[in-house]
């Protein structure tokens, strides 16, 4: 077994994809010199044809390998911040995703959006700390936020390999992830398949990316009051309702932690769909950003916008006392 | 010389595009009119000299984005009439099997990236797909992509940036604007400082520009830049002065806004591409292609009114090339 990082785990499955197929490569600014730590060292092992440096023109080169992707290359586009999203949105939602259906099936799109280093680092202020990945969601992009190292690996894997348009969020929260794996047994993660972290009977916490830890822990906390499933939805579009659904009818109780804002975030809709569908025996509760957050500079402000584990831990308590 | 020398060779070759498409676009306002196109279009008529001069010094593997005044490229590209019209009356037989419509239709299997309903976002994509075509193909010659695109779009961004990256990379990309005067009901006077061509000269891209009311001195000037373009020259730049006839949408015939005064237009309409090239033809061959255009484009509409509509349960197919299926919108 071999300790790997998160971190390591996306530049370890950008590599072996890179070896698998020749059609994937990279491309986003300072990818050769790998300034957010997953490209590093893709460069010497394939060569700046297939790790290539943008100039800061986001909007371009993301249609650059939209048009790339049209004629059968894969390309992995970085970005180092998630709010340049915001400024790609139209390419990504307007125009990558939008060609297959407007072709008429006719043509595929198949480009990985990678992020690592979404949500809050702390001290990096109002446009650096988005992490809108509910965004995503709501248009309808693939999009997948890895809690672990071995999710981060096979999803981004499975992102690469995937004919549509996907976008990868790795949290700023999560980078620093390290686990004790198997390497060899590594392998693609299928989106749309979550897993359940930790059984339990009483309530199942849905928790995105980085906040899986949080609840893991707050899950271990409550161990002696509460028996909590923490359910990791990995990709949070396409949902895994079903693999939801089995959970509830375990627990009947649901809370979701989810660091979007609040309005029409992916908790919304967890919880809408969960009322609509599926068994509860109470209200269900979501714990998230305010609605329309910007996340001030100051630590403690910031800090004080984001799902938190003693948040997390009164909802969880909540929904327990509830009739 | 190019890459369709039969077509530089023979006039009436050059004639009969500019024919089909002004007769295709004069055929989809009635169906506007009629009703039977929905949400209207916007026609590229007197504008048909560029598509026709462009497209004839491509060869059938080089690649196209287009506008959304964009049937002119497309069928200038050699895409079916039929297929064509049955895509702008929303029919399961058209290019896009009705989920384009007249500002996305495509065809791939012709190098048509598709026609694309946001200004100036086609460069980029078109720049992505010569530079990935051309290292696909390894030692072969290089495909070449033309973007098409309006006077509006040189105020755009992405397609600012577009030019940056085709030119520190060489990619075989041919920009050409057609500059028709107006963004909508805005003049290049008001829109654009500084000259068009300086947008592409800055990132050190050639540009040429041209009269772009006369088939011939399109594909004149056209020729050389795109043969340039596949020899590893880089991207190049064309402009095409030119003058759009109808409205800027058919949405116009009804609201009938005032921007363009009357002697404006009939200055513009002056010169007309299908009569520069017409002229160049005896009246008996003239004559041969306008009753063969009348058969195809006859024969088109015939297609796309006899043709099934797609049934509304499949409105979501084709949304994911992987096969995904949303949920749908009740449960």
């Amino acid at each position: 077994m071999t300790i790997l990082s998160y971190q390591k785990a996306l530049g370890r499955a950008l590599g072996d994809e890179m070896t698998r197929d020749e059609n994937v490569y990279v491309l986003g600014e300072d990818v050769r010199v790998g300034v957010s730590n997953v490209t590093a060292g893709l460069l010497g092992r394939f060569g700046p044809d297939r790790v290539i440096d943008t100039p800061l023109s986001e909007q371009a080169f993301t249609s650059f390998a939209t048009g790339t992707a049209l004629m059968g290359m894969r390309p992995v586009v970085e970005f180092q911040i998630p709010s340049l999203l915001f400024l790609t949105f139209e390419q990504i939602a307007n125009q990558a995703h939008k060609f297959s259906l407007m072709t008429g099936g006719q043509a595929r799109v198949p480009v990985t959006f990678l992020v690592p280093g979404s949500g809050s680092r702390l001290g990096w202020a109002g446009q650096h700390s988005d992490h809108p990945y509910s965004l995503f969601a709501h248009v309808g992009v693939k999009t997948v936020v890895p809690a672990t190292p071995a999710d981060a690996y096979g999803l981004l894997a499975s992102a690469i390999r995937d004919d549509d348009p996907v976008v990868v969020f790795a949290p700023a929260g999560a980078l620093g992830q390290r686990a004790d794996v198997d390497l060899a047994a590594l392998s693609p993660v299928p989106l749309g398949v979550g897993r359940v972290a930790r059984p339990g009977t009483d309530v199942t916490v849905v928790a995105v990316g980085h906040h899986v830890t949080d609840a893991l822990a707050v899950a271990d906390d409550l161990r002696d009051e509460v028996s909590v499933e923490v359910f990791d939805p990995r990709t949070v579009y396409p949902f895994d309702w079903a693999g939801l659904a089995a959970s509830l009818e375990r627990t009947g109780r649901l809370v979701v932690i989810d660091d979007s804002n609040r309005s029409c975030g992916l908790g919304a809709e967890v919880l809408a769909t969960a009322a609509e569908e599926m068994r509860l025996v109470t209200p269900p509760r979501r714990v998230t950003r305010p609605d329309g957050a910007v996340l001030p500079f100051a630590e403690a402000l910031d800090r004080a916008l984001q799902p938190s584990r003693a948040q997390l831990t009164t909802t969880i308590q909540a929904v327990m006392k509830a009739p | 010389m190019t890459g369709s020398p039969a077509v530089a060779a023979d006039p009436a070759a050059l004639y009969r595009v500019v024919r089909l498409i002004r007769r295709f676009e004069e055929r989809a306002i009635d169906l506007v009119r009629s009703g039977e196109i929905v949400g209207g279009i916007h026609p590229y008529i007197g504008q048909e000299a560029i598509a026709a001069g462009v497209c004839a010094a491509l060869r059938p593997e080089d690649l196209i984005t287009s506008t959304h005044r964009g049937h002119g490229h497309v069928l200038a590209k050699g895409a079916d009439p039929a297929r064509m019209m049955a895509e702008l009356t929303g029919r399961s037989t058209g290019l896009n099997r009705g989920r384009g419509g007249s500002m996305h239709a495509a065809d791939l299997s012709l190098g048509v990236l598709g026609a694309n309903g946001i200004v100036g976002a086609g460069g980029a994509i078109a720049a992505g797909a010569a530079w990935a075509a051309s290292r696909l193909g390894g030692d072969g010659p290089a495909r070449v992509a033309v973007s098409f695109f309006g006077d509006g779009a040189v105020n755009q961004g992405v397609l600012l940036e577009a030019f940056n990256l085709a030119a520190l990379w060489r990619v075989p990309v041919v920009f050409v604007c057609e500059n028709n005067g107006y963004a909508t009901t805005l003049t290049v006077a008001d829109a654009v400082a500084g000259g068009v061509c300086d947008r592409a000269t800055a990132f050190g891209i050639p540009a040429v520009s041209v009269d772009g009311m006369d088939p011939q001195t399109v594909l004149a000037a056209a020729a050389p830049l795109v043969e340039a373009a596949r020899a590893g020259l880089g991207p190049q730049f064309l402009e095409c002065h030119t003058y759009r006839f109808d409205a800027h949408h058919t949405w116009e015939h009804k609201a009938r806004p005032r921007y363009r005064s009357e002697a404006d237009v009939a200055e513009g309409r002056s010169r007309d591409p299908l009569d520069i090239q017409g002229a160049r033809l005896s009246d008996a061959d003239r004559l041969v292609i306008d009753n063969e255009v009348e058969r195809v484009i006859a024969d088109a509409v015939a297609f796309a009114l006899g043709s099934p509509r797609p049934s509304p349960v499949d409105a979501l197919e084709f949304l994911y090339a992987s096969g995904f299926r949303p949920r749908p919108g009740v449960s």
